[in-house]
């Protein structure tokens, strides 16, 4: 049996082995039965692992109460974010615990139906969940249909409406939602959408109950959670660790720079906080306090001889060339601020007058997408404004560090593809 | 004024896939929308009052953009600009 304070959970196994069938069943034996699988998800206070960190059963509850006798569960396992890689993690180490938790919830919701959806350049984890599927099939006749799904890769196309979009339409492009929350519709039938590794986090109370699950984490979000670390890390990682624990030891455990400049929470639209603040704990309400949240479970590293200027204008450069281009204020705004960041990064003479600039562009374009894209990368330039203030100013005066000059890059950014080879089918 | 009463109020809403950008709705309500740098409308973010003239301008900027991507929303218990 699975002891309640034990980590790994989520990632317990050989990554790259994934546990069959009945391995699987033996690691995560079943200790408990539940009555109300989604009483119990309520009690165990699992959020969503997406970004949004979403009450999971408020979430179930809402499709739950929508009529329709073909709804489906869709686990969003696209990763948009280029230096997340939790979910392929997980998905490589226990595809059966995300199956599990998307048939739990489609039992709660009363979906017939789960569409796992993987990015199509992810052949490794589509094998493996390919085998999975193959394996769950072979063993039941009835039970709810499990589909997998390999939408192109894009930054947004794991965005919800998006990723609902391609499942109507093969187009990764989000959609209008004025109002929030909304039920989305695949072919018309409402659709409950869930991160793969919050589908993994509901089977684990699935299997062994609220009380265990919430033997670690806090109070208010209980469990462990996935982490990629990268940047100044001696290889990039996925690391599981209780919610709230220290940051400090959050980069220990992935052998990264203990002493960082900088680092880079959420994702390439999340937030850069400064390496003071290692004494804080990785948790939604301990990073709030600085204006940083988990979101999609990315930490960044920036090392003392890196430049925050020219990272964050590398980011926001490639975040510009992945908006969808459908809306104006994203498709014009957000390359207009990836100038404005060049001239900075090189400190030319316009660097002054760009970074004025950059901070009214950021006023004009907050809250003026479809989506949160821009918003992301808003959020992101503020944050660098911020953190890396001295050293922008440095830039502003045309005294570029020496970080800057180095080819060395901690931040990994896809090489940008041209307007016209961009998919989005 | 300074007396403020809770009455319906409205707020101005684009669709930003929709619109095109051509800034019509600028014309029709300049008190309401502004232009940004590449022509696609701010729209302010105060509520519309149901007896502010704005309203009215407000209205025509729904029926004359092109693309019907403007809509009239009821602001939900908001304080009215008078
Ligand atoms: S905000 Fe950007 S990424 Fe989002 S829908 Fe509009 S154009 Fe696409
Ligand atoms: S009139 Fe309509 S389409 Fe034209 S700029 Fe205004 S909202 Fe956009």
């Amino acid at each position: 049996m699975m002891r309640a304070d034990d980590l790994p959970r989520l990632l317990r196994g050989t990554p790259g082995t994934p546990h069959t069938l009945d391995e699987h069943n033996s690691v995560f034996a079943t200790t408990t039965s539940i009555p109300s699988p989604l009483e119990e998800l309520e009690a165990a206070g699992v959020f969503g692992r997406g970004g949004a960190a979403f009450p999971t059963a408020r979430k179930a509850r809402l499709l739950r109460s929508q009529r329709g006798h073909h709804k489906s569960v869709i686990v969003n396992a696209m990763e948009g974010e280029p230096a997340s890689h939790k979910d392929a993690a997980l998905l490589s180490t226990n595809p059966h615990l995300v199956i599990d938790g998307a048939e739990i919830l489609a039992s709660i919701i009363g979906a017939r139906r789960v569409v796992i959806c993987v990015a199509r350049n992810n052949t490794r984890v589509i094998a493996r969940v390919t085998k999975a599927i193959h394996e769950r099939e072979r063993r039941r006749s009835r039970g709810v249909d499990l589909v997998l799904q390999t939408p192109p890769w894009r930054y947004v196309a794991g965005e919800e409406s998006a990723l609902v979009h391609w499942l109507n339409d093969n187009e990764s492009l989000p959609q209008y939602r004025p109002q929030r929350p909304n039920i989305l519709h695949v072919n018309g039938h409402p659709v409950l959408v869930d991160n793969a590794e919050t589908c993994a986090n509901v089977a684990l109370v699935g299997r062994f109950g609220a009380e265990w699950y919430r033997a670690l984490g806090t109070e208010r979000h209980p469990g462990s959670t996935l982490v990629s670390v990268t940047g100044a890390v001696e290889r990039p990682t996925v690391i599981e660790v209780a919610v709230g624990t220290p940051l400090r030891s959050v980069l220990s455990l992935a052998n990264a720079d203990p002493a960082p400049q900088a680092l880079l929470l959420g994702g390439y639209g999340g937030t850069w906080i400064s390496g003071e603040h290692l004494e804080l704990t990785y948790d939604n309400e301990s990073l709030a306090s600085i204006g940083a949240s988990v979101g999609a479970g990315v930490v960044a590293v920036l090392g003392r001889e890196g430049c925050g200027v020219v990272e964050t204008e590398r980011v926001v450069r490639w975040m510009a060339n992945e908006s969808a281009r459908q809306c104006g204020p994203c498709a014009f705004g957000l390359p207009a601020m990836g100038e404005d960041l060049a001239q900075m990064s090189a400190a030319t003479r316009d660097a002054k007058l760009a970074h004025e600039r950059l901070i009214e562009r950021c006023a004009e374009i907050m809250g003026r997408g479809a989506c949160h894209h821009p918003d992301g990368v808003i959020r992101l330039v503020r944050s660098a404004l911020d953190v890396f203030a001295e050293d922008f100013a440095a830039h502003d005066r045309g005294e570029a560090c020496v970080g800057a000059g180095s080819t060395r890059h901690f931040l990994s950014v896809p090489r940008l593809e041209h307007e016209g080879e961009l998919i989005w089918e | 004024m300074g007396v403020k009463r809770r009455l319906a109020a409205f707020h101005l809403e684009v669709d930003p896939i929709a619109c095109d950008g051509f800034g019509h709705c600028h014309e029709l309500a300049p008190e309401l929308v502004a232009l940004d740098e590449w022509g696609y409308p701010i729209i302010t973010p105060e509520p519309i009052g149901a007896s502010d003239p704005a309203l009215t301008s407000a209205r025509y900027a729904v029926r004359g953009c092109p693309r019907q991507a403007l809509r009239l929303e009821r602001v939900k218990d908001a304080e009215s600009r008078r």
